[in-house]
């Protein structure tokens, strides 16, 4: 290990940036951990110190080291009931709203993009069961969507080790879940809940035909992508989206790095962005 | 369960549009009375190479937001020298939103820019020097530094040299350093200018 | 404490102006554009803005117009611009602004100007 440190100055610079290009405003008291993952970086780059990173970080075409360096700095991992407090807002405060003003009785239309290996839209599927009066009342379709065709197999499958089960509780585990030794097998109706596709989210003939969605969710995905792959993004969901729809993301994540075009709506749980009803 | 799963079918709504349609009647339906044809015309427009000049046009009139956003991202992705022309003329515009629109997108496209930098920093309008220095902010480009320093050693605005001090706080290097301490004497009264070029030093020193 | 979200792309500027109101007892915050800045205001209302006019995804003036339609308390907010024309300052007032100050920001403007939207003792 070399004398390689990060000095108060190199880390002020690195919060300005990072805040500009993701959102995310790391406070002093995180100066630890930002160093570390810093550091860590700039080794497995090959830089020998701050500067000569930094302005590999700002000056990349690619933008893929700001990628790398994004990911560590951001757990993400995926595990039911993640973030919980976006369902009980989808419950207590979206889903009202919009059956308040449906004018018929067509499903209430649900995109959850990316699907990753599913614990996510099974969460939703779960959540509604269970916390949403409504569910008696009303159609619903999950579709979740994902680039990666194995991560798919994955999540139509719906195996899980404990590990992503451990945020669910008990009762959840022994209703939606056979054991198989080690791991858990959601049971078949919660497997036909939902539909999975395939979707590359910057490929236009991959998205047009998404629409007439009532919410999106869409967490910790667009935070990975460069400013125009995001924007595109934000764009798609707006086409996707019926007037008045709503998007979730991330909780580390913001609209104000990617889009204009939606509605900042503040709600008891959350703060989730919706698509303007009339034209802006 | 209450869940629909459309098995058999296609999983989702198919395309709503019509046609597959051609360069020409997708310029004609940008002037389209409903925003989402012309938003959908805007969209596929990035199709045709020669669409920069009409998406162009259209910008400038039209008001929908979310029109604007997709004209804008299909400039983007379309890149061109026509675009670049036709956003350089919006920097002019008397509507601030087209302006930022317009910056914004001039960000993303380091190599048509950038044969045009030099000319647009040194623009009669000092809003213009502005807005081009404001388009260094993001550009990935090598000469990003050398360009603001030439500012800084030239520009007589005191606010294209101010946008210009803000981004040397986060690029500036140690051939920074004898440009950063002349601007310090020359705007020596600007309370701005000592607290930022104080503080660029210092990050220059560090290195 | 009073509370003042500071609004503008430039994190130079934002740190200037932050040392500035810190220095004088103020509480700060800071947002990057127009759409930060209400994001943070629905959680966490201010008393008082210092809003830049030219910023990406949401300028200064769209912010003021959508700001000026929360249901949030009505603060004074004072737009900050390179422009001195009395057309800019108009259209400033128009989409919601209370007072304008010309960069570079003089620090003893900035505190009289603040003192005053505020009123005496606010502090």
């Amino acid at each position: 290990m070399n004398d390689l440190s990060i000095s108060n100055e190199d880390f002020q610079k690195f919060r300005e940036f990072f805040y500009r290009k993701t959102g995310i405003q790391f406070e002093p008291t995180k100066r630890y951990f930002v160093d570390k993952r810093l550091l860590e970086r700039i080794e497995a780059t090959g830089n020998t110190n701050f500067r000569s990173y930094f302005t590999l970080l700002r000056f990349q075409a690619s933008g893929e080291e700001l990628q790398q360096l994004t990911n560590i700095m951001t757990v993400n991992e995926t595990y039911f009931f993640r973030e919980a407090y976006q369902f009980k807002c989808l419950v207590e405060s979206i889903l009202p709203k919009i059956t308040a003003s449906k004018t018929d009785t067509s499903p209430i239309r649900i995109w959850v993009i990316p699907s990753s290996s599913g614990e996510e839209p099974y969460s939703i599927a779960i959540y509604l069961l269970e916390y949403w009066a409504g569910i008696n009342q009303w159609d619903i379709e999950i579709i979740s969507s994902d680039i990666d065709t194995k991560i798919l197999a994955h999540a139509r499958q719906g195996l899980y080790s404990a590990r992503a089960l451990q945020e669910l509780p008990e009762k959840f585990k022994l209703r939606y879940f056979k054991r198989i030794g080690n791991s858990f097998q959601i049971v078949d109706d919660l497997l036909q809940s939902v539909e999975f596709t395939r979707v590359n989210l910057s490929e236009r003939a991959d998205t047009r035909a998404y629409r007439n969605f009532d919410i999106i969710f869409c967490r910790n995905l667009l935070i990975y992508f460069d400013d125009v792959s995001r924007k595109n993004a934000a764009e798609t969901f707006y086409d996707a989206l019926k007037p008045g729809g709503y998007i979730f993301l991330g909780h580390s994540e913001s609209m104000s790095r990617i889009s204009s075009l939606y509605k900042v709506c503040k709600f008891p749980e959350a703060i989730v962005y919706q698509k303007p009803k009339e034209p802006l | 369960m209450p869940f629909i799963k459309k098995h058999d079918q296609q999983p989702v709504k198919n395309d709503e549009r019509t046609q597959e349609r051609d360069c020409e009647s997708l310029v004609l339906s940008l002037d389209n009375p409903d925003p989402v044809a012309r938003r959908w015309a805007a969209r596929d427009l990035v199709e045709c190479p020669d669409a920069s000049a009409k998406l162009v046009e259209r910008l400038r009139v039209e008001q929908d937001m979310s029109v604007r956003a997709v004209i804008l991202s299909s400039l983007t992705c379309l890149g061109d020298h026509t675009a670049v022309a036709g956003l350089v003329d919006c920097l002019r515009s008397e509507d601030a939103a087209l302006r930022n629109e317009s910056i914004e997108v001039m960000k993303q496209l380091p190599d048509e820019v950038a044969p045009i930098m030099r000319e647009l920093l040194h623009d009669t309008n000092d809003d213009v020097r502005i807005f081009a220095v404001n388009i260094l902010e993001s550009l990935c480009h090598p000469d990003v530094e050398s360009w603001l320093l030439e500012v800084i050693e030239n520009d007589p605005q005191i606010n294209v040299c101010a946008a210009a001090l803000d981004l040397l706080l986060e690029v500036g290097s140690k051939a920074a350093e004898q440009p950063l301490k002349r601007l310090q004497l020359r705007f020596a009264d600007e309370a701005y200018f000592q607290f930022a070029i104080n503080l660029a030093l210092r990050r220059i020193a560090e290195d | 404490m009073k509370r003042i979200l500071i609004v503008d792309d430039a994190a130079t500027v934002r740190m200037f102006h932050r040392s500035i109101l810190e220095n004088a007892g103020f509480e700060v915050d800071e947002a990057i554009n127009g759409v930060e800045a209400l994001e943070k205001t629905l959680q966490n209302p201010f008393d008082l803005y210092l809003v830049d006019v030219n910023m990406p995804k949401l300028d200064g003036y769209g912010f003021l117009r959508q700001l000026r339609e929360l249901p949030v308390p009505q603060v004074p907010a004072i737009m900050i611009s390179t422009e001195a024309e009395a057309n800019d300052v108009q259209l400033a007032f128009t989409a919601g602004a209370n007072a304008y100050l010309i960069k570079p920001t003089k620090p003893d403007l900035l505190l009289q100007q603040i003192q005053l939207l505020l009123g005496d003792g606010s502090i």
